[in-house]
């Protein structure tokens, strides 16, 4: 009977629309107006990759491949050489990003903080080929993101 | 026979095994980082301590003989926590730097770190640092990451007989270096790279290319040589990345030479990787296709008639290729084959006339060794380093003749011409005296010294004298000809050889596989037709009319005989550059376009044929015993001296020739004389 009477007055369309009701007009607005407004991302956010470069300038990377080594895409492709000043440098260092799982093992792996996953998360390409990344690009990744990645890394390193 | 028990389990050991060594026949593992088999017991890294019952501390178990009812542990508390504080201390002045250092993945300290160490470090204060020694173009050293067990010290006094290397100073300033900053000059130097346990000498060719663990490993056979040493090629991709040593007892133990080891970049340079044709106008080599050269190089076979074609097959061809080049020779009606590039005139009638009869771990038994116009050191390091470790167990005398040379060991000097050798042989006291006192005495005579218009009359000496001074006996054969060719006696097994010899010089067309060597090409006739087929643009290319490109020996599957008549098998690491192919492919393919087409499609196919014919290299590994007999022809000897057969030990072949890193050891080489000469004035 009671069933009967709920179903006949609409109850539950007028809580469902009460409930939308409210949200329109008084409770702080969710939605949020992409890509003029971002929302929030974790420092351990695991985004677009980039090589950082330490203070001076000078490239972080060693290559010792235990990125390479541990990506379960394989995605990671490095071949190293002495650079002239006796030093160990990678001479290619590709990430194929279509490929990549976002899984950060690399970046986890990297015994100096070289390569990491960035904040960005806005790289779609319209081609392939674009998403085949080299040094360069990375590199150059880094450099744009150092600021943010190294904030990110300076909160997230009580936890590890 | 000391009997003593490990872990509860019992085992009898010959006397004078040490402990570790007993643990190790009982499987039970050891870590050790100073102690290594070939090498003597110095005890000093404390890694492999025991505990010993009765004993007050641990022992070291690789000094501590084992002795009876000896109760030892390996396993015990004492034991795990003394390893601990021996790991922590070796790692208190070792950097991390792991990520960057070459051994990372394949060291023994990182090994047994992980396995036996400690998880933490309590040492505070500040890391020793050494200075980086400078040991010439082959070993790359950081000598932070040294450990001090002395490996490569030893190395260097026991087996490759240089002093060169050594301790200095004491306790925390004690370091490995040369007393006088210089390169290390031994062709074994590669090994210490092999030995050191720690990243402290590292190959300089290969630094920072490659990492263990994504290297692919081919079992192979060298071919710089003619001891056939055991190799392994670490590849990657299409490239070789390094080659190391395999164990192999009879032959090379676990080393091998610096050739061997180093001379593999060049196998990325010079090379042919295209089918090339001489234009007959502009006498230029012009790049071609595959069936414009076939179809060339057969209409030009065609002209010529059987009698008036012959073959030559080099130093490192193997006896695939070779029997491949046989069967298309005789199809076309040709038997004027020669394997014998270097112009070697010897007695094939017998086959012990031609091998190393003792076999190179013969060497080990020897009592008394005859050198006949050969330099070792130079053309088998592996097989001088077995000398001198016989000399040095036993101070056996060694007698040379031929050119003055340093062995790294002591050398009586007989003479220098074969009639040095005749007059030996009559004589009562001096080295004959030795020589005829010796248990098991031993000639080896270089196949350089068979190069000459006497060649077969030197045989037959070194046959007589083998007679004359008690080497043949029921048990032991003490007549040794040490070829440097790879595949030399392979060759003469499936006999590519021309039974009633030919003249070169009167061939209208030759067929070169793989010959640069100036004595066949300064012996064939200007005009004549040359196809080459090879790997390298060298000599031979330079004279060609037809250019094949070859495999080298990384990128074919071979079986190649050494200088002992032992067959083995080397695997395809690679594939060849560019459009070259496997050589026997390319003679088949030849074959085709003569409308002669060799009956065999695969490789199986072909190894088929090579067995069905000879069963000597059906069981492989396995040397077959030729009989005794009257080879060599008696003749004239010529008063000549016996020359040295090589300039350098560096630079014998195409590959070394080819390879920048062979040539940096070269240049290092003179520098070091002049050096010396300097500080002589």
């Amino acid at each position: 009977m009671k069933n009967w009477i709920n179903s006949f007055l609409l109850v539950e369309i007028v809580k469902g629309m009460a409930l939308t009701l409210k949200y329109m007009f008084f409770m702080p607005r969710v939605t949020i107006n992409y890509p003029y407004e971002k929302g929030p991302i974790s420092p351990r956010f695991r985004g677009e990759h980039a090589l950082r470069r330490y203070p001076n300038g000078e490239e972080r990377c060693i290559a010792c491949k235990l990125c390479e080594a541990i990506c379960p895409a394989l995605a990671i492709t490095i071949e190293a050489e002495p650079r002239e000043d006796g030093s160990r440098r990678t001479t290619r260092y590709d990430i194929d990003m279509t490929k990549c799982i976002y899984c950060g093992l690399c970046a986890e792996a990297c015994p100096v903080d070289a390569i990491v996953e960035g904040p960005n998360f806005e790289f779609s390409t319209e081609t392939r080929e674009e998403l085949y990344y080299n040094k360069d690009k990375l590199l150059a990744n880094g450099d744009r993101w150092e600021a943010q990645i190294a904030a990110n890394l300076l909160a997230d390193a009580p936890y590890r | 026979m000391p009997k003593l028990t490990i872990n509860d389990q019992e085992i009898e050991v010959a006397p004078g095994t040490s402990i570790l060594q007993a643990a190790e026949q009982l499987g039970i593992e050891i870590p050790r980082f100073c102690y290594h088999d070939r090498l003597s017991v110095p005890a000093n890294c404390r890694m492999c301590l025991v505990e010993l019952e009765g004993a007050p501390k641990p022992v070291a178990s690789c000094a501590m003989a084992a002795g009876d009812n000896m109760i030892i542990r390996t396993d015990s508390d004492k034991v795990k926590r003394a390893r601990q504080g021996v790991m922590e201390m070796l790692l208190i002045n070792h950097p991390l730097d792991c990520p960057i250092c070459d051994q990372g993945g394949e060291c023994d300290l990182q090994d047994q770190a992980m396995a036996y160490g400690y998880d933490r470090s309590r040492y505070a204060e500040n890391k020793r640092a050494v200075k980086d020694k400078n040991l010439g173009p082959l070993i790359k050293t950081i000598m932070t990451r040294c450990i001090n067990c002395t490996r490569c010290v030893r190395f260097g006094e026991e087996v490759a007989g240089v002093t060169e290397l050594g301790q200095l100073n004491r306790g925390e300033d004690a370091e490995i270096g040369t007393f006088i900053e210089q390169a290390v000059t031994t062709e074994l130097s590669g090994n210490m790279i092999d030995i050191c346990p720690v990243g402290a000498l590292t190959s300089k060719p290969y630094a920072f290319t490659a990492r263990p663990w994504e290297l692919r490993k081919t079992e192979s056979i060298d071919v710089h040589d003619g001891l056939g040493c055991n190799i392994r090629v670490d590849s990657r991709g299409s490239e070789v990345m390094r080659i190391l040593p395999r164990l192999n007892e009879e032959i090379n133990e676990e080393w091998i030479d610096d050739r061997t080891r180093f001379a593999y970049d060049g196998l990325k340079k010079k090379r042919l990787d295209r089918p090339y044709i001489r234009d007959t106008k502009t006498k230029k080599l012009v790049e071609a296709g595959w069936e414009e050269a076939f179809t060339y190089a057969a209409d030009k076979l065609r002209t010529f008639k059987g009698s008036n074609m012959a073959a030559f097959a080099g130093d490192m061809c193997s006896t695939e290729e070779v029997i491949a080049l046989k069967d298309l020779m005789h199809a076309l009606g040709s038997d004027n084959l020669d394997c014998r590039v270097d112009g070697e005139q010897f007695d094939l009638s017998e086959k012990a006339g031609y091998v190393f009869n003792s076999t190179i771990a013969g060497i080990d038994e020897a009592d008394a060794i005859l050198l006949v116009g050969v330099n070792p050191r130079q053309e088998a390091a592996i097989l001088n380093a077995r000398i001198r470790r016989n000399w040095l167990d036993r101070r056996i005398p060694v007698g040379n003749i031929g050119p003055e040379m340093d062995l790294t060991y002591p050398v009586s000097q007989i003479g220098t011409t074969p009639k040095d050798l005749e007059n030996l042989l009559g004589q009562k006291d001096g080295f004959a005296h030795k020589l005829r006192g010796a248990e098991k005495p031993m000639i080896i005579i270089g196949a350089g010294a068979f190069a000459r218009e006497d060649g077969p009359a030197i045989q037959a000496l070194a046959r007589r004298a083998a007679e004359t001074f008690g080497m043949i006996k029921e048990d032991w054969n003490g007549y040794n000809v040490l070829h440097m060719a790879a595949n030399r006696i392979g060759a003469l097994e499936v006999e590519f050889i021309s039974k009633e010899g030919f003249n070169p010089a009167q061939m209208g067309i030759v067929y070169l596989l793989n010959v640069d060597t100036p004595y066949v090409l300064e012996h064939i006739h200007p005009e004549a037709f040359v196809i080459y087929q090879g790997h390298h643009g060298d000599a031979g290319a330079k004279r060609a009319d037809i250019i094949f490109p070859g495999a080298a020996y990384t990128e074919k599957h071979g079986i190649y005989m050494n200088t002992e008549g032992r067959p083995q098998m080397a695997k395809k690491a690679i594939d060849a550059p560019g459009e070259a192919r496997e050589d026997w492919k390319i003679l088949r393919a030849l074959s085709a376009y003569c409308n002669k087409p060799l009956r065999y499609d695969d490789l199986f196919q072909v190894r088929e044929r090579i067995v069905n014919e000879y069963p000597q290299f059906d069981l492989m590994d396995e040397i077959a015993v030729g009989s005794w007999g009257d080879f060599g022809s008696e003749g004239k000897l010529l008063d000549e001296d016996f020359q040295p057969r090589y300039e350098s030990f560096y630079q014998t072949n195409v590959i070394t020739r080819a390879s920048t890193t062979m040539r940096e050891c070269v240049e290092q080489l003179e520098e070091k004389e002049e050096r010396v000469l300097e500080a002589a004035e």
